[in-house]
């Protein structure tokens, strides 16, 4: 690992002059950025710790407002407290799920959102597009955990949060600050599929930085995350959905979208005109599954997760409509 | 970068490298090889440590992101010679064998006790997810933690052992 200087900014403000210099990061947790040092992947100059701005880390929450949460929050902050488990019970559940106890007592929600792919071209140092000679190594390679939703290159990798679907589906903005001042913007549209080397998979531009999720409050609205995981242990999971299902009895409106099959959150909006004004029962959720992957093209070694992501779909709504969702 | 931490109830200032980790930290400079090197991958826990009582993966973590704080290692449990009731119930249950994941197991134990002093065995198995043993099968890791459960309800609420010194 290469050495770097580092800093201990206490303020906003503070923290974005420091960010101003070439070859610097921000540290949250560190929990994905070491790991990315020790293999070489990043090597910056300067370190930004944020951990001591205070008006980074708390949650509030109130009916008219909804819920903010800083973005230096601990994963496991954000799944114990108390209006997240009473109010977004399957925000809760997907902070307990995104990591062990001692990532969670790391890992910050900002990093969650933020943290790069997994995909094992990019980890081995391929670029995040895996390209050798100009070539993508993906499409012809072992491409098991890859894309099948907006994989026509040269983008194959999936996009990693587990939080960022569910958070979508709620409707959540997030806030960045950066030298020009602050914006926010729908978490949604944060994430976008690079199509070169230089760019990311995310549209924060330089110097900026996460400050806070604003996540909606609906009294009518029923959530949920599915993953599908190998392991049931701390991992990443081979396919998700999360759905937001409003009005009671027939759904009015729902916002399915899901995780670990596109180089983005991948809003299916198949499935959500499938839901709307039904009644939830296992057929419809089946149908919706279905609709979820209608368009799905799959690489030479990843079919497999057509499937899943289909039964994680059709799980998902079953689960935010309170229904049994084992034995299907 | 000059950083202080209170390591097992003593405090100590040292001069470190940022890029140092805190595993390296502890067990080359503090000369606390109680706390294992393993993956250092953030994957197997052998590293864990109680860093301001949460449990945390050192080999994942730069010391200099630990100034200020409180950090318990394996070596902080016992108290006056005598063994803590983790660490009694891991031998006499058998939680170990090679010993490599030991110190982790039984902070990260710690921490699921402080929590949850009466944990159910799916507790325990969910507690236990982000260390990783390949001797035991974990089955004597869990009733090793049962065991400590018990033991510990029966003297005194579980405590705070970062609080102490």
């Amino acid at each position: 690992m290469n050495s770097f200087e580092y800093a201990r900014p206490t303020t906003e403000r503070e923290a974005i002059q420091l960010l101003a210099h070439k070859g610097a990061e921000v540290l949250a947790g560190g929990t994905d950025l070491l790991s990315l040092m020790k293999d070489d992947l990043a090597s910056p100059e300067r370190l930004v710790s944020l951990k001591r701005v205070r008006t980074l880390r708390g949650i509030q929450f109130s009916t008219g407002k909804g819920l903010r949460i800083g973005a230096m929050t601990t994963l496991q902050e954000l799944a114990d407290h108390p209006d997240v488990r009473q109010h977004y019970a399957a925000l809760s559940q997907a902070a307990i799920d995104a990591g062990g106890p001692q990532i969670r007592a790391m890992g910050t929600l900002g990093g969650n959102l933020l943290q790069r792919p997994r995909c094992w071209y990019y980890r081995a140092g391929y670029g995040l597009l895996a390209q050798k000679d100009g070539k993508s190594l993906v499409p012809d390679g072992d491409n098991r955990y890859h894309a099948i939703l907006g994989n026509a290159g040269p983008a194959y990798f999936v996009s990693p949060s587990t939080l960022a679907p569910l958070l979508i589906a709620l409707g959540a903005s997030v806030k960045l600050l950066g030298p020009k001042g602050s914006r926010q913007i729908e978490l949604g549209k944060l994430y976008t599929i690079p199509t070169s080397e230089t760019q990311r998979e995310h549209t924060i531009e330089a110097g900026e930085i996460l400050t806070e999720v604003l996540v909606p409050y609906d009294a009518q609205v029923r959530s949920a995350s599915y993953e599908i995981r190998q392991r049931q242990g701390e991992d990443w999971p081979l396919a998700q959905a999360a759905v937001a299902l409003r009005g009671n009895g027939s759904i009015r409106s729902a916002r399915v979208v899901l995780g670990h099959v596109a180089p983005i959150p991948w809003r299916s909006e198949e499935a959500e005109a499938e839901l709307s004004g039904k009644p939830v029962s296992e057929e419809v959720a089946d149908a919706a599954g279905r609709a979820a992957v209608s368009k799905a093209t799959p690489l030479s070694m990843n079919k497999h997760k057509v499937q899943l992501a289909r039964v994680a779909v059709k799980r998902a709504i079953l689960r935010a409509a309170g229904m049994q969702v084992e034995g299907l | 970068m000059k950083i202080r931490m209170n390591v097992n109830g003593n405090w100590r200032e040292d001069d470190v490298e940022p890029r140092t980790l805190l595993v390296h930290y502890l067990r080359d400079v503090a000369g606390l090889t109680g706390t294992h090197v393993g993956c250092e991958t953030s994957i197997c826990g052998a590293c864990t440590v109680l860093l301001n009582q949460e449990a945390v993966k050192s080999c994942t973590v730069f010391a200099v992101q630990a100034n200020g704080a409180q950090v318990t290692t394996i070596e902080g449990l016992a108290r006056e010679g005598k063994l803590h009731p983790l660490q009694q119930s891991f031998w006499e249950e058998h939680g170990l064998q090679c010993g490599f994941c030991t110190p982790g197991m039984i902070l990260v134990a710690h921490q699921l006790l402080c929590r949850n002093p009466h944990p159910t065995q799916e507790e325990i198995r969910k507690g236990l997810e982000g260390n990783l043993c390949r001797c035991t099968g974990y089955q004597h890791i869990v009733k090793a933690v049962q065991s400590a459960a018990s033991k510990m309800s029966a003297t005194e609420p579980v405590r705070a052992v970062a609080a102490a010194g």
